[in-house]
């Protein structure tokens, strides 16, 4: 026993419980939201540049942006199959959906989203290398319906709205953890997928034209600017709800999480903010690379962190 | 009809009766609790006093637990029942994240989320839940909160004033209600959780959610190959020491 803990007297202590559960959502699902945040984020930022640039001055865009989301998709996915305690029974989720649940619609567009995508990656591979697999027959379909990536990307470009946000529903929708707030959560899910998908492509951006770079870099500044200034508002400024102000605490008086917190902060947020404005005016491949790198790295943090704090607490 | 659950605070001297008996009635394995009764002791030395809080599943009429459910394994059962299908769990613990009463937990033998039913299955037989039957001061109270002449209602009126629910702030219009409760027992930030001050200290908390045995590729392989069958003498041969409940749960401290 601790004898030299003070205790208020009107504060109470527990005497019997029974332990706690915990990390319920642990590091696969903050491995599934920031390879979401990928995989929707490089189509949203990617259709931003199209729609600023000719697709000659980044060529390799067509068919390296839905390759990027395609990965980070699957790993998405399967870390959301992995993370369930009956994966086989996800097929539950399409044969007794439940439509109230984030959970549900997400996981429907989540699918919807990754098919097309996949079919996107098809066509932009297979017309980036026409001599790949020439003679087979689904190589050739394929090549055939190459018009309908452009017909898609529309569509495609819209959906990855709801599908990188619906998260932040899901988190709105866990009651018990009162930090996860639904307009800031969206807010900063959508800020999350600028940061992720402007960083991913800055790392294949080589050969593109100086101002499409110049563009990434503003993407890139201007979401971890917002970003950061959402996150400061919630550390410094939440002490109104009584819970969020108690799960605060855990990155407040030191120890990891404030470690991770902060760590997350100067990798995913500070550094690449300060990097990306200086590549505006002057471009620096080598700069831009690194924080592209920490960015990735500091939002991996960030999200664990967020998403492990709110469940130390007690609930009863 | 809605079902509803009443205790009153002031009887309850925290036997655990009601515990034991769900426990046998619901064959809930160690390590897992449908309901549990909290101690809390409050004051300073000598006058101090210790509550007894029994706690378990509030059947909100607003259940987040059953909006977040993706295969409504979470239902509500026509009495107002906040009902769990284990056929149909995925396994997400979306449920868990989202009930505010920490009342649900992840049975470690069928990886699937379990919970409290007011032991649905004897209700339908017309049994009274195990944990009202076992009680020896009748602090528990069971019934039909919709039928005015119904015990519970009566107890309700009976202590107009006196009748809470657990954070109510939540909107979940919960049909769990306590008579005699306060801030120290029914909040738990007003609370706190300190290594060395309870009855039983170094308290181990399992190193996984779910089946400690079953990895993450038998969760795939288990339900078609079959895989190594869990009892209580598994949990009592695992080795958790690297765990303790000092360090790990949360509080505030």
């Amino acid at each position: 026993m601790d004898h030299g803990t003070v205790i208020e007297a009107t504060k109470a202590v527990v005497t019997l419980d029974v332990p706690l559960p915990g990390i319920i959502w642990g590091w696969m699902i903050t491995l599934n939201m920031w390879a979401k945040s990928i995989g929707t984020g490089v189509i949203l930022v990617g259709a931003f540049l199209l729609y600023r640039h000719k697709k000659e001055e980044m060529p390799n865009l067509r068919w390296m942006m839905p390759l990027i989301s395609f990965i980070a998709l699957n790993v998405f996915l399967l870390f959301t199959l992995v993370d369930l305690h009956q994966p086989l029974r996800m097929i539950h989720i399409f044969t007794h959906p439940h439509w109230t649940s984030a959970i549900t619609v997400g996981a429907w567009m989540a699918s919807l989203f990754t098919g097309l995508i996949t079919l996107m990656t098809a066509i932009g591979f297979l017309d980036a290398y026409p001599d790949v697999a020439r003679h087979s027959g689904i190589a050739k379909a394929i090549r055939k319906m190459s018009g309908f990536y452009e017909t898609i990307f529309p569509f495609v470009v819209f959906l990855a709205l709801p599908v990188t946000m619906y998260t932040a529903i899901i988190m709105a929708q866990s009651s018990a953890r009162e930090l996860w707030a639904a307009p800031a959560e969206l807010i900063q899910m959508l800020m999350a997928a600028f940061m992720v998908g402007s960083a991913s492509l800055i790392l294949i951006a080589g050969k593109w034209s100086a101002e499409a770079k110049r563009d990434l870099a503003m993407v890139l500044a201007l979401s971890v600017f917002f970003s950061f200034i959402m996150y400061m508002g919630e550390y410094f400024f939440s002490f109104k709800a009584a819970e969020v102000e108690a799960t605060l605490t855990y990155i407040h008086e030191g120890g990891s999480y404030q470690l991770q917190f902060w760590s997350a902060m100067v990798l995913g947020y500070i550094i690449p903010f300060f990097i990306a404005m200086g590549s505006m005016k002057e471009e620096s491949r080598v700069l831009m690379k690194f924080a592209a790198l920490t960015t990735l790295i500091g939002l991996y943090l960030a999200k664990s962190t967020w998403l492990e704090i709110p469940q130390m607490i007690p609930l009863s | 009809m809605k079902l509803g659950f009443l205790v009153d605070l002031n009887l309850c001297m925290g036997c655990k009766g009601c515990e034991i008996a769900c426990k046998v009635e619901n064959e809930v394995p160690l390590s897992s609790w449908r309901l549990r009764v909290k101690y809390i002791d409050v004051g300073t030395f000598p006058d101090t006093s210790r509550n007894f809080t029994p706690l378990r599943c509030n059947h909100c009429e607003n259940a987040p637990c059953e909006r977040i459910c993706p295969v409504s394994a979470l239902h509500y059962l026509d009495n107002g029942i906040v009902n769990i299908d284990n056929e149909r769990c995925i396994g997400c613990a979306g449920c868990m994240m989202a009930c505010p009463y920490g009342a649900i937990y992840m049975d470690p033998e069928t990886n699937t989320a379990d919970k409290c039913t007011y032991c649905a299955h004897r209700i339908e037989g017309g049994l009274m839940p195990a944990c009202v039957v076992a009680c020896p001061v009748e602090a528990n109270i069971f019934g039909d909160v919709e039928d005015e002449t119904s015990h519970i209602s009566r107890y309700i009126m009976e202590h107009q004033g006196d009748v809470q629910v657990r954070k109510p702030e939540k909107h979940t219009n919960p049909k769990h209600f306590y008579v005699g409760g306060g801030n120290n027992t029914l909040n738990p930030l007003a609370h706190e959780r300190i290594e060395g001050y309870g009855l039983f200290n170094n308290i181990t908390h399992l190193k996984t959610l779910g089946d400690p045995h079953h990895s993450i590729l038998e969760r795939f392989t288990g339900p078609i190959f079959g895989h190594e069958h869990l009892d209580n003498k598994s949990f009592v041969d695992m080795d958790n020491d690297d765990s303790h409940e000092s360090h790990k749960e949360g509080g505030h401290h």
